[in-house]
């Protein structure tokens, strides 16, 4: 480094080589990783699919044959639902729905809604949720059993009135002082199905759109 | 350096200067991810190695550093080094990256590392600055075990559990269910477990500092820095 040059312009070079060096490592360690890292997350979103999806089931590539909807009429939450579609030659088996919650007791809980063609719950699960541990979180699948309710059940089974805690006068359980939680679930679900029940065809039928895989 | 230069780097950053403990450095992290053994542990060890290499670029890079550019130089040397960290850990073990989220870029944040560059690593050679970097982290990822051990027991009577997520499947039998049956204690596992649990670590290591030395605790060093 040249001694005869303004302290300020030293200093700014060195600061300059420093943050170059420090953005050449990041970019070289990041193409290392890149590829792992999205084989990692496809790896964790094709488990949380096959937990509800039977692998036997289908046969497409379910991360592949997505859209994405925007319904605000449907789903109030800014966050436009992922539609994963499962096919078995060809023929549509059943939609795996990623929607959220807006109405939870602490923000956003999101969840994941497999439905089968003809309309009923492969199953659902939580993908995830700040409610209060102990109280509210109870709807993940590793904390209770409760989740695993929505099973087989449809849009006639329960019936309409049936869509709801058993505090509001439905069918499903709500927990030891927390409703709120549970409660946010069975209206996203079922709001779930009704937007499946009315729009089915083009669910389907939409070609499957390139998306990011943001989570 | 002399045989006993450096054993007083690894006594100070493991006890007497213990970032946790005593100089009291990084406890947004300490406090936030101790709810359980593993994750203690894996921040523990994240920390440890962004020490050792802030430590060891910076002081390599010590004799080019004028004073007046050293601070931002620091914080681009370590936003560097734990943005690769990061990285690898989001490409191998993606459900601990999970798990801790938000806490692993934080790592930033956390005094001790800056405290260490500017304290010991702009002012010595490599090796030591190495040295210092691990028996700090050590110090650091052995209360944030602890703390992970005391809350993670009495909040839900097990050790180790989630091991898988940092190990590998293999590890999963590794949990130690210490109390069957245990109830769940949700104030230990929620933040102010936290605090609680910090405190009683603090005072165990004052007790005994001060039984070893046989005097009275206010004249410990360290003591009143609390």
């Amino acid at each position: 480094m040249n001694k005869g040059w303004h302290p300020v312009i030293r200093s700014s070079l060195l600061l300059g080589i420093i943050a170059l060096l420090g953005t050449a490592l990041l970019a070289g360690v990041n193409d290392l990783t890149h590829d792992r890292i999205v084989a990692q997350e496809k790896r964790r979103m094709l488990q949380q699919l096959n937990e509800i999806l039977p692998v036997a089931s289908y046969n497409n590539d379910l991360l592949a044959d997505v859209i994405k909807i925007e319904d605000p009429g449907f789903f109030r939450h800014p966050t436009a639902v992922t539609v994963y579609r499962a096919r078995l030659d060809e023929r549509p088996v059943s939609v795996m729905m990623m929607v959220t919650a807006a109405d939870g007791y602490n923000g956003d809980i999101r969840l994941l809604v497999g439905i089968n063609a003809a309309g009923t719950i492969l199953g659902v699960r939580v993908v995830s949720h700040r409610e209060t541990p102990g109280l509210g979180d109870p709807i993940e699948a590793e904390k209770s059993d409760w989740i695993f309710g929505f099973a087989q059940k449809s849009l006639h089974d329960p019936e309409e009135k049936g869509w709801a805690v058993k505090r509001d006068g439905g069918g499903f359980d709500q927990f030891t002082g927390a409703t709120i939680s549970p409660r946010a679930v069975v209206r996203a679900v079922h709001t779930t199905l009704v937007y499946f029940q009315a729009n089915k065809q083009a669910l389907f039928d939409t070609p499957a759109a390139m998306i990011d895989q943001d989570d | 350096m002399t045989g006993n230069g450096l054993k007083k780097i690894l006594t100070d950053g493991t006890w007497q200067q213990n970032t946790g403990l005593v100089v009291l450095l990084g406890l947004c992290p300490l406090l936030a991810v101790t709810n359980t053994v593993i994750n203690g542990l894996a921040l523990g060890l994240a920390t440890m190695l962004t020490l050792m290499l802030s430590n060891l670029s910076i002081s390599i890079l010590r004799g080019l550093l004028r004073p007046e550019i050293r601070i931002p130089a620091f914080v681009l040397i370590i936003a560097s080094v734990v943005t690769v960290i990061e990285l690898l850990m989001h490409a191998f073990f993606y459900d601990l990256y999970r798990t801790l989220g938000i806490f692993i870029p934080l790592i930033v944040t956390n005094c001790a590392i800056i405290g260490r560059a500017e304290a010991f690593a702009s002012r010595n050679s490599p090796l030591p600055s190495v040295l210092d970097g691990f028996a700090t982290g050590l110090g650091f990822c052995i209360t944030l075990v602890l703390l992970g051990a005391v809350r993670e027991l009495t909040g839900r009577g097990t050790l180790l559990s989630g091991a898988d997520m940092l190990l590998g499947e293999w590890a999963g039998k590794l949990t130690l269910t210490i109390i069957p049956e245990h109830p769940g204690f949700l104030l230990a596992i929620l933040p102010p477990g936290a605090f609680f649990g910090l405190a009683l670590l603090i005072a165990a290591r004052n007790s005994w500092q001060a039984r070893a030395s046989h005097k009275p605790l206010e004249q410990i060093q360290g003591a009143h820095e609390i």
